[in-house]
């Protein structure tokens, strides 16, 4: 019987001192994110950029989306420039060379480069950067109504 | 629970268990393969790399479900001295290593078509690196621990608990820090995947998990042969002296 109560005490007194052991862990893993929280990050996103300007001779990376109808081919063929946003800023970037294949208007992209002193971000290499969405290829072709109908018809 | 702490009792389920969850994972992950690999359709944008997602995800979702039936088990090790919550936790650190490993692989040969880099260092990637070093540095703690007999299986315990701080990290450090990789597509109860994709998906998912299931079932039975074999080594060897 006592053998039994001294079981039941030492593994209670076993899990207070494990559980105390997490939150003080859990506590130190918060705290070291908290302190993480801007270094974390990959990519600067536009108005990063716009509220502090990073030096035009320091590499940094913009993330944003690429703006609908801001995407132009120079006539050099192989130097194309567009605008990154995110909603509330809006940089315009420079790349010469060639992008993924996923890099397409209204997509995400991660630019890697630098700010030039004219607020135009000259790129040297482009990465895309594809949201959570799968989406079927036939649907994508098809316009809202369309989709939702097809959706509608196979249900 | 403590029905299950006789290692014997345990043999008699994993016996017949073991096969039943290997044999149905096969079939499952192997028709949800073939499925997703001739059957479903392209992505809109991607194209057919998205094929890769019915391998690349339930790798991902093992390598970090593993760890946390380590956790949970090291838990169990410590506070209740389980005997077979040490040994589950040491059969599940080699094929959550194996998965981690096909993950980051997986991700890596879809990184370059999808996003033009084999590799970058954004917060999901880099968390997930830092897994497969937690398993490495696990599965050599445990062999190390099960060499010097029981006392020693605490320490594992402990590396297992500490190291599943990172599990959460992996989870959400696409939405704490800006990275390359998307947030997740499929959350409790809403999924922004269409379901062609969806379905074949989670029935992978589930095969995968099957056979690493019956995976953790062998090499917890192997290990607990290899304590009897050394066991009835030691009783002979005392017999002789």
């Amino acid at each position: 019987m006592t053998t039994q109560t001294a079981g039941i005490k030492a593994k209670h007194q076993r899990l207070v001192l494990v559980v105390i052991a997490l939150v003080a862990l859990i506590g130190a893993a918060l705290l070291a994110i908290w302190g993480l929280r801007s270094q974390a990050s990959y990519f600067y996103v536009p108005s990063d950029i716009v509220a502090a300007r990073p030096d035009p001779d320091r590499g940094v990376r913009l993330g944003g989306m690429v703006e609908k109808g801001s995407l132009k081919t120079e006539p050099d063929g192989v130097t194309i420039a567009f605008v990154v946003h995110d909603g509330k800023a809006r940089v315009p970037v420079r790349f010469k060379g060639i992008v993924p294949s996923l890099f397409v208007e209204g997509s995400g992209v991660v630019a890697e480069g630098k700010l030039a002193a004219n607020g135009t971000f000259i790129a040297d290499n482009l990465l895309a950067k594809h949201d959570e969405k799968y989406v079927p290829r036939e649907m994508k072709e098809m316009t809202e109504a369309q989709a939702k109908q097809v959706v509608a018809e196979t249900q | 629970m403590h029905g299950f702490a006789n290692p014997a009792r345990f043999l008699r389920i994993a016996r017949w268990l073991m096969p039943l969850l290997l044999i149905s994972g096969v079939v499952l992950a192997a028709g949800s393969l073939a499925w997703g690999l001739f059957f479903a359709p392209a992505e809109g944008l991607q194209g057919e790399t998205v094929r890769i997602l019915y391998v690349h995800v339930p790798s991902a979702w093992l390598g970090m479900g593993g760890w946390t039936a380590i956790a949970v088990a090291s838990l169990v090790e410590l506070v209740w001295r389980h005997p077979l919550a040490g040994i589950g936790a040491r059969a599940i650190a080699v094929p959550g290593a194996v998965f981690t490993a096909l993950c980051l692989v997986t991700g890596s040969l879809w990184g370059r078509p999808a996003w033009g880099t084999w590799w970058v260092w954004d917060g999901r990637l880099t968390s997930m690196l830092v897994l497969l070093f937690l398993y490495f540095g696990y599965a050599a703690l445990a062999q190390a621990a099960s060499g010097e007999g029981q006392g020693n299986s605490r320490v594992p315990a402990v590396f297992g608990l500490v190291g599943a701080v990172n599990i959460p990290i992996i989870h959400y450090s696409v939405l704490w820090w800006n990275s390359l990789h998307q947030p997740p597509s499929i959350s409790v109860g809403k999924s922004a995947m269409a379901l062609d994709f969806l379905v074949p998906l989670l029935i992978a998912t589930l095969g995968f998990s099957l056979i690493f299931g019956g995976v953790v079932l062998a090499r917890m039975r192997a290990i607990l042969a290899d304590i009897q074999a050394e066991a009835r080594l030691r009783r002979k060897a005392g017999g002789l002296a």
